[in-house]
């Protein structure tokens, strides 16, 4: 069922030069100077460099926002969405193709606010796919309005007081919608998101990434608390190693769900690193395993053998 | 020859009126059914009409020539729509019918007890339906053979018992004594008909879109439970995995479209689809799909009222909706099936359209065809099905683009490897020929244009429209989906009349099809015949679209909203009432 012409044309003509961030460059980024969002797409070509996937194979998506930009700045597939919805669009390029490898980036109101049913329904189905939230506090593109992750007491134009509503934790959310790969990382810390995307990539179910990524023009200062350069502290998570050590009972287990919690409410700027990590059938094997047992059933009929046959039995 | 049954939905009375349209489809009678099922989970009123017989039937008929009736309000709210000189057969365990009415032929059969009595046990009383498809084939002279072999197919999946009580149940039906009731009685005639060419296959319109689906090549799809179009998500998600596809159901409506159009862009033909309330979800990314030129099928099976409306009852006021409904210029292609045979032919033709001009397609149907059963010719599938695994080959090659302006769009899609090296992304920001985002004032111009002119393309390859009746005269009612039947009955009746009547029946709504002015111009009143409101001026929405684009006055409406199908009666009085008293024969 994978195996569409698409994948069959491509296959034998893949090109022998290994995949450069010149090869992967797109439009010149319409960005800030000085916007966090670069940073992230440095580490994304990066990536991609290190992991040498097919370049036709790769397939960055995003919806609307500052960050949704994201497509047009990489030259692989691309698609620039509505608000709010790239996950399940993503979905359905995953759930197309095992030879795709799926890549959503955003902000915090896409994903959190006007897409957080679809981030929520993605983790449970845990859709293999790797979803990127660059989440600056704001909302940057129409300038400076509450977002679902503003701090109370953060001005806005729509807050004008000050937000008064408590901001969503991502770690939480995501750990609790039932997603099997929960990450945090900063847009300053070059080499550790570079490191947290490569896991997240490698990660065979839903992962995510949300990295503090400052807005300069509107919440300038947002995330210095985690910026050692700044005066702050970059807290990573120590993750148990397994060697059996003292120390090692003290770390961080990423498949404990509790213990990703408690990290998870840490106080401000919290931590960093991989929160939770958890092997769960995806919906990608799911759905080929209903299609093995439907075929087997069947017999291997062809789709014309098969149509007639449900036709005929409404003779 | 029409028969109703009335009673309670828990009762299976359509599982009833379904085993007689299967019966009749495989004995070489033309069938056609009309149900109603309260909106409630359980329980409630609800009726089922079988119309059989010999030649081309249109409509599930107006009267009944038979009432079963199984319960006291079941007579009292049907007795009406029993022709005089009519049998009502009623359960006497719970009717008493009003003894002063002679108009009918009142049976009393004790259905209830009877039928506790035959299967046995507590709370048997489960199998009145099925007593009375016995009472039926006894009282009709019905093949016994097939009609139980229908009644094993339906339940045999299930338990032993099940199919042991089933049978049970029609035995003690057909062998009640019916024998004075017989002689007054026609007989269900099936000899004498001249077989088909082709088998019949009989089916509802649901069912029939679903297969018509998958004909096309539909191998992805996705969807969120909607009454009434939820039988055709049930069908794709237990179907399409057989054929190596997925059929989602998703978080909402909202995602259910997004995921359709990520199957298209990775090279699927896909298919969302919904009723009213859900195609208002999914009108933003409706949107998109016609920017980003992204080849989809969307199903609408409408049903009745602005909002929630009426969830379980027909009407046909998502016209507006599907052909401009998106904010922007966003032309779409509108396709209306007039009967359930169409429903199939229609979903290919929507994958062939959608495909060949990498276009949303949105399929109008509504609630009475997706539940209406009708017998018709078996589709000649080695002759139509299409191969699902073209749709991407060849793409990408050459100095490609995904948006030119002199060519039709032909999407690359994830995982085809792009000739030039620049890989596209598709978007709902106006672009350039390569994607790129642009406000430039002159392309927003051209690429309206490119998207309004494909559209339009459609248009050009579409069949001259067919004239049924008088291909000139006084009248032509003009009608789309599924009020075919009932106008097409009307035309005859109103040329028996001596009004000159001819009908044309709009499968193409957007684009509309070409030379219809020509044909507009034939007759003296262009009246359109459909199941919405006349508007603030006057006029449905089929005749106000067809107003703007011909400016004749001589167009007209016809309309209802009483979220019930046209009965001929109605159209026939109508159309007398909105012609000149004097005119008649030209």
């Amino acid at each position: 069922m994978s195996a569409t012409s698409a994948a069959i044309a491509s296959t034998p003509t893949a090109s022998p030069v290994p995949l450069s961030k010149k090869a992967l460059t797109g439009d010149h980024p319409t960005w800030c100077p000085g916007c966090g969002d670069f940073a992230v797409l440095a580490a994304y070509y990066r990536v991609l460099e290190k992991l040498q996937y097919p370049q036709e194979k790769i397939v960055t998506l995003a919806g609307i926002g500052c960050s949704s930009r994201f497509p047009y700045f990489v030259n692989t597939h691309g698609v620039h969405y509505i608000h709010g919805r790239s996950l399940p669009f993503a979905a359905g390029v995953s759930l197309s193709d095992d030879e795709l490898h799926v890549f959503a980036f955003g902000g915090d109101g896409d994903g959190f606010s006007i897409g957080g049913n679809h981030l929520v329904h993605t983790a449970r189905q845990n859709v293999r796919l790797t979803y990127v939230i660059m989440d600056n506090f704001v909302y940057g593109l129409t300038k400076k309005q509450t977002s679902p992750t503003s701090p109370v007491g953060f001005k806005t134009k729509t807050d004008p007081t000050g937000s008064v509503d408590q901001p969503v934790n991502p770690m939480r959310t995501l750990v609790n919608s039932g997603a099997t790969f929960v990450a945090r990382s900063h847009a300053t810390q070059v080499s550790h998101m570079i490191e947290m995307i490569e896991r997240a990539a490698r990660h065979d179910g839903f992962s995510v990434v949300e990295i503090l990524s400052e807005c300069v023009e509107f919440y300038p200062g947002a995330f210095d608390a985690g910026n050692p350069r700044k005066g702050g502290q970059f807290r990573l998570i120590e993750e148990k190693k397994g060697d059996g050590s003292p120390e090692d009972a003290l770390r961080h287990d990423p498949s404990d769900e509790l213990s990703a919690y408690r990290l998870a409410s840490q106080p401000w700027p919290g931590l960093f690193g991989v929160f939770y990590e958890a092997k769960r059938p995806t919906k990608n094997q799911l759905e080929v395993g209903l299609i093995s047992k439907a075929r087997e059933k069947t017999k291997g009929a062809s789709d014309l053998a098969l149509l007639q046959s449900s036709l005929a039995r409404m003779r | 020859m029409v028969i109703r049954l009335a009673g309670d939905s828990q009762d299976g009375i359509q599982t009833v009126g379904s085993f007689l349209a299967r019966f009749a489809g495989r004995s070489d009678q033309d069938v056609m059914t009309y149900m109603t099922i309260p909106s409630t989970i359980s329980g409630g009123p609800s009726i089922f009409q079988v119309r059989m017989g010999t030649g081309d039937i249109l409509t599930a008929g107006d009267h009944a020539d038979y009432l079963v009736a199984f319960y006291q309000h079941s007579y009292d709210s049907h007795i009406h729509s029993l022709k005089p000189g009519g049998v009502l057969l009623y359960d006497s365990d719970h009717v008493t019918p009003d003894p002063n009415d002679k108009r009918f032929t009142a049976i009393g059969v004790p259905i209830t007890s009877c039928t506790v009595e035959a299967v046995g046990g507590a709370g048997k009383e489960k199998g009145k339906n099925i007593f009375v498809l016995g009472l039926l084939a006894r009282i009709f002279e019905l093949d016994v053979e097939k009609l139980t072999a229908i009644v094993k197919e339906r339940f045999g999946s299930r338990s032993e018992d099940i199919v042991r009580n089933a049978l049970l149940a029609f035995d003690a039906g057909y062998a009640y004594s019916a024998e004075d009731l017989r002689d007054s009685l026609r007989r269900f005639d099936s000899a004498g008909q001249a077989p088909s060419s082709r088998p019949q296959v009989t089916m509802d319109g649901n069912t029939a879109i679903t297969y018509g689906l998958i004909a096309a090549g539909v191998r992805r799809g996705a969807g969120y439970p909607i009454t009434p179009w939820s039988t055709v998500m049930e069908l794709l998600r237990t179907e399409l995995p057989k054929y190596g596809g997925i059929f989602v159901q998703a978080e909402d409506e909202l995602a259910a479209i997004a995921y359709a159009l990520g199957f298209a862009h990775a090279g699927h033909l896909s298919v969302t689809g919904s009723s009213g309330p859900g195609l208002s979800l999914k009108a933003e990314a409706l949107g998109w799909a016609v920017m980003a030129e992204m080849p989809l099928i969307v199903v609408n099976v409408q049903r009745g009222g602005p909002s929630t409306g009426l969830p379980t009852n027909v009407e046909q006021s998502d016209l507006m909706q599907a052909i401009y409904g998106s904010h922007g210029d966003a032309p779409r292609v509108v396709l209306a099936p007039k009967n359930v045979e169409e429903c199939f032919h229609v979903a290919l033709e929507a994958g062939r359209i959608a495909r060949e001009f990498s276009t949303p397609v949105i399929i109008l149907t509504d609630q009475a065809l997706a539940t209406r059963i009708e017998a018709f010719d078996e589709p000649d599938l080695p002759a139509i099905i299409v191969d699902p695994k073209d749709l991407s080959a060849g793409r990408g090659q050459g100095d490609f683009k995904p948006y030119p302006l002199d060519r039709m769009t032909r999407h690359a899609p994830a995982g085809v490897r792009v000739a030039t090296g620049r890989y596209p992304t598709v978007t709902g920001l106006e672009h350039d020929e390569l994607g790129h985002p642009t406000a430039n004032p002159a392309l927003h111009a051209k690429m309206t244009a490119k998207r309004r002119e494909k559209i339009k393309a459609v248009a050009a390859a579409l069949p001259p429209t067919p004239v049924f009746g008088e291909p000139d005269g006084e009248v032509l009612l003009v009608g789309w989906g599924s009020t075919w039947g009932p106008i097409r009955e009307a035309v005859t009746l109103l040329n028996a009349g001596g009004i000159r009547t001819g009908q044309i029946h709009l499968r193409h709504l957007n684009p509309l099809p070409q030379g219809l002015e020509e044909i507009f111009g034939r007759y003296r009143a262009i009246l359109v015949v459909e199941m919405n409101d006349e508007g603030l001026y006057g006029l449905g929405q089929l005749a106000t679209v067809l107003r703007a684009r011909y400016a004749l006055p001589s167009i007209r409406s016809i309309t209802k909203t009483d979220g019930l199908t046209f009965k001929i009666s109605e159209i026939v009085s109508a159309v007398k009432s909105r012609i000149p008293s004097g005119a008649k024969t030209a």
